[in-house]
């Protein structure tokens, strides 16, 4: 049985800079990259609206194929990521439009400063989605269990295809302003959708 | 009955909440439910009882996701029928002498809409239509749209809905804990829009429960002239064991309800989580309740995607700058077809601090119709402000109005019979704020008694229309002062009588009234404060003039519209202001291989954008543009594209160099004959169809530009043919395709296969994330660029190639 979906608007701590520069490609900041990083960080004001929702669902082994209740999955890669788990948590995660706009506006005017939201909103998102596995990792341990990293349609050998079935199960268009378009991408560009695995309380 | 007319008298009760119900009757996880229609209509028939026996007068048809994008045009159509039929029979059944009624009820597409998604407008607006057309045939009594969270969805549906029908029109939107749309709208701009494009009933569903709506109903009722709907969620959803539950029981549900009757909506039900037994409980406890009074509002509002814009005791500023009159560099912008230009523009003039952008791109030799639309979407997709569309083409005005997100400015109608005929049916139905010019057939009378008697004229006709005088804002005409000396005079007094005795709004364009005269700033800040003083509400004016903006600070604190002073005192303590600042230099770049270059040199490398522009200035009276370009710019991007290379230097730093090269590229493309500062070649760029990031094409545009190259660049999700087309036209020897998605190579490929058929003297490079050396040859692409750099090196490599000879 697959389980209902959970929506959520939480809060993000603030904003790791490091990181941003490693998603911009900066090993080493300087000077002018922090100015410019400060400049950016001081017109985010709004524009990241942090949202995502979630729902449990099983996992079991039919042959080759994965039964996760709402899709089965041909991929021996998701296999061997979730091999010791008998349930998992599939989630949509999205920081809002806006953070695109702030890109689209940028392109046209600075593209250094479009480089900078384009990592910001990586960084965002990614953010919002350690959130909530953080908490899903310490229900997990609560109960003698694992949680594995995010495993998301595109990766190695699952067809990004299936964000078909997840957008189905979740319907994160009505829940939390998520939408897949024609081509499979996401819109709003810096979301995330994944699937995590809880491992079995015996591992 | 008429449902319009029982809702002047009544309170309208609606239905409760279906989806949650339909899965408590098995109703499986990804199962459509319009489907049940057709294969369980017991079960749909028996809720739709159970929510008019409830008191219920309206019930939504099952048809929230009936639209040609999840099924099939035939199952569609049946789909709709039987949930109309099983509405209509659910209302015979109970039977009884209240009047009941049953909508087509429209939900959203699911889908994005471009910019920002791949949905385009007016395919959704198709979508939507053939859902109206099969409702009405199936004898919908009304259309409610609702559950929309984006408002330029929310205008497709309506529009839809309008030109298919002539339903009731009743639109709900999904507000979020932040009291707007997920795309940003307030209440008070959906108000704006939706009201301007004439539904019958506006408001406010699912998301929370009534309480936590409470601040959106107000604003709803506080800006709305036409009846409030209200149709909460039973509370917030919650996951128990793994069942989702709605906390808020039936008796809360009804009490939370009074409130908001009381307040004064109008039409009230529930939606997720909300069960015959909440709408039971909210029709007793709202029972005695005078229905409030639904009074006309008198607000002078336009909209953007995001905020209202109220024309009130507040003057408000439209910036006059997009606009080709006068303006060699954006008349070559125009021809070229370059958004950017008009872009930027817009944005200077927003960071200047106008509250409406006006946009007019009309020129001889371009195709105003597509220029104005495309010029309305891209300012759009990047600015917040409310656009005045600005045009004498009624065709041009028809498809910006179309496509702007929101309520716009009109501009203008005149009292010209052929002017009225043309824009009024226009303003009713895509809604709009219409400018009025007070000229006619005989021109501009000298008198301010004879203009105000061509205002007179042009309300009566407007009423004709059904436009309420809210709507029109008008514009006495600002005459030159030289060619006049009472023409000021004339011009302020038309504009105090039009303010007192008609009780309507003004607008002027400021800058004609100097025509002729030295030190025009002066003559045009000092009417501009007169104008203001005489009522003035909208000025149409240039935000870069410092008079101008100076008279408007001050004029806000005289007048004791500015508390304390403080945005007056604001405004001097940062005068003289400048449009960008510098960024700071100190152990800035280790692009230093060349410290002993010129100082543009170091402006470019160091990415001081001012600097580099202000240095090009002074040598341009010196040396000759294409010496600039070849001796200071190229060179200096060349050090840093080298750094780029040994990855010493990084990529924003290298974009910081490359903006201040387009700084300085633009001063030196304003000294130049043709609008392409060299003679290279020109290339085509675009991100492939299916694919909509385009930063790393951006980068590659700017980089090819401050090299030289003659860059068109077409934008993201481009198809095949179109960049084929453009190749043609322009010869264009060289073409770069961007894509980011393995699922987007195929049109990748697609396109690379019809330029090597159609164009084979063209030669095409290729980049993005998941292609490789390999993959672009196997496509038969002539080139791969790892990255922007690389494209550059590529794109020189091609063009010696094509020409035959090294540069």
């Amino acid at each position: 049985m697959t389980g209902a979906v959970t929506a959520r608007r939480p809060l993000l701590p603030s904003v790791d800079r490091r990181q941003v520069l490693r998603y911009a490609g900066v090993r080493e900041g300087d000077a002018m990259t922090e100015a410019l990083l400060d400049a950016c960080l001081a017109e985010l004001d709004g524009a990241i609206s942090p949202r995502i929702c979630f729902a449990e669902v099983p996992v079991v082994r039919e042959g080759d194929l994965l039964d996760l209740g709402f899709a089965r999955v041909g991929s021996a890669a998701l296999s061997a990521h979730l091999a010791a788990c008998d349930r998992a948590v599939v989630l949509a995660a999205t920081v809002g439009v806006g953070i695109d706009r702030l890109i689209a506006r940028y392109g046209a005017l600075s593209p250094a400063r479009a480089l900078l939201f384009q990592a910001i909103g990586t960084e965002r998102v990614e953010t919002l989605c350690d959130l909530l596995c953080n908490e899903l990792a310490a229900a997990a341990r609560s109960e003698g269990c694992l949680l594995t990293s995010r495993f998301s349609p595109g990766y190695r050998d699952l067809p990004l295809t299936l964000q078909r079935e997840i957008f189905t199960l979740l319907e994160p268009s009505r829940r939390i302003g998520l939408s897949l378009n024609a081509s499979l991408l996401m819109s709003p560009s810096k979301s995330v959708t994944a699937i995590v695995g809880i491992t079995k309380n015996d591992h | 009955m008429d449902i319009i007319e029982f809702l002047q008298q009544h309170t309208l009760y609606l239905d409760g909440g279906m989806g949650t119900l339909l899965q408590e009757k098995g109703l499986l996880p990804g199962e459509l439910p319009e489907r049940w229609n057709l294969i369980r209509p017991e079960v749909i028939r028996g809720i739709h009882r159970d929510y008019f026996r409830a008191g219920a007068h309206v019930v939504n048809a099952n048809t929230f996701g009936a639209n040609s994008l999840k099924f099939g045009e035939q199952e569609l159509d049946e789909i709709i029928a039987a949930a109309i039929a099983n509405a209509r029979a659910a209302a015979r059944e109970v039977g009884g002498s209240q009047p009941r009624w049953v909508a087509l009820d429209i939900g959203p597409t699911g889908r994005m809409l471009r910019p920002y998604g791949d949905l385009d407008f007016e395919d959704a607006v198709e979508i939507f239509a053939k859902t109206v057309r099969s409702g009405v045939r199936h004898g919908a009594d009304l259309i409610f749209i609702e559950t929309m969270n984006d408002s330029y969805e929310t205008k497709a549906a309506l529009l839809a809905a309008k030109e298919n029908s002539t339903l009731p029109l009743f639109v709900s939107n999904a507000f979020g804990e932040d009291g707007k749309l997920m795309t940003g709208a307030s209440p008070a701009a959906m108000v704006a829009m939706l009201e301007g494009m004439g539904a019958d009933a506006v408001g406010v569903n699912c998301s929370l429960g009534p309480r936590a709506l409470s601040g959106v109903v107000r604003e709803y009722l506080a800006h709305a002239s036409v009846p409030v709907i209200l149709k909460p969620n039973a509370g917030l959803p919650r996951v128990v064991g793994g069942k989702t539950v709605y906390d808020v029981t039936p008796d809360e549900f009804a009490a939370e309800m009074r409130e908001a009757v009381e307040l004064g909506v109008r039409a009230a039900g529930g939606c997720c989580g909300t069960t015959p037994e909440h709408i039971g409980a909210l029709v007793g406890a709202c029972e005695g309740i005078t229905p409030a009074r639904i009074t006309k509002k008198q607000i002078t509002c336009i909209s953007s995607y995001t905020h209202a814009v109220v024309l009130d005791r507040e003057p408000i500023l439209i910036g006059e700058r997009i606009n080709p009159t006068g303006k060699r560099r954006f008349k070559e912008a125009l021809l070229a077809h370059d958004m950017d230009h008009i872009l930027k523009e817009g944005v200077a003039e927003e960071e200047r601090g106008v509250h409406v952008l006006d946009v007019n791109v009309g020129l001889p030799g371009i195709d105003e119709p597509s220029m104005l639309s495309e010029a309305v979407c891209a300012l759009q997709a990047i600015l917040d402000l409310p656009l005045q569309i600005d045009t004498s083409d009624p065709a041009a005005m028809e498809r910006a109005l179309r496509r702007y997100n929101g309520k716009a400015m009109i501009n203008s109608v005149s009292g010209k019979r052929e002017s009225m005929d043309a824009v009024f049916p226009l303003a009713k139905k895509y809604g709009g704020v219409v400018v009025a010019l007070t000229l006619d057939e005989q021109g501009i009378p000298v008198l301010a008694e004879d203009r105000v008697a061509i205002a007179r004229r042009i309300l009566a006709e407007a009423e004709r229309y059904g436009i309420d005088k809210k709507d029109l804002v008008f514009d006495p005409l600002a005459l030159t002062v030289s060619a006049d000396h009472t023409a000021a005079r004339e011009t302020l007094r038309a504009l105090s009588m039009i303010r007192r005795e008609l009780g309507c709004h003004t607008s002027l364009g400021v800058s004609n009234v100097s025509f002729g005269l030295p030190q025009r700033d002066l003559v045009n800040s000092t009417f501009f404060a007169l104008a203001l003083a005489n009522g003035l509400s909208a000025a149409i004016m240039n935000p870069h003039s410092a008079e101008m903006m100076s008279t408007y600070a001050a004029y806000r604190a005289l007048a004791g519209l500015d508390e304390r002073c403080a945005a007056y005192i604001d405004y001097a303590s940062a005068l003289p202001c400048s449009a960008y600042a510098e960024p700071p230099t100190s152990g800035a770049s280790r692009a230093q291989g060349r410290e002993g270059g010129s100082e543009l040199q170091t402006a470019v490398i160091r990415g001081m954008r001012e600097r580099a522009a202000a240095l090009t200035a002074e040598l341009i009276s010196t040396c000759s543009p294409l010496e600039i370009i070849e001796r200071e710019i190229v060179p200096a991007l060349d050090a840093v594209g080298v750094g780029f290379e040994k990855k010493t230097v990084y990529l924003p730093q290298l974009l910081m160099s490359a903006e201040a090269a387009g700084a300085a590229f633009e001063v030196v493309r304003g000294h130049m004959k043709n609008r392409h500062a060299t003679d290279r070649s020109a290339v085509v760029i675009a991100t492939v169809k299916g694919d909509i990031h385009d930063i790393g094409k951006n980068i590659v545009k700017l980089l090819l530009e401050n090299y030289g190259f003659a860059v068109t660049d077409l934008g993201r999700d481009v198809p095949p043919e179109r960049v084929v087309e453009e190749v043609l036209r322009l010869h264009a020897p060289i073409v770069g395709l961007s894509a980011l998605m393995t699922t987007t190579v195929p049109s990748m490929e697609e396109t690379v296969r019809l330029l090597r058929e159609h164009a084979p003297f063209c030669r095409v490079m290729v980049g993005g994330a998941v292609l490789t050396a390999e993959y672009a040859e196997a496509m038969g692409a002539h080139a791969y660029a790892k990255d922007a750099m690389e494209a550059v090196r590529c794109a020189e490599r091609l063009e010696r190639e094509y020409t035959g000879h090294p540069r």
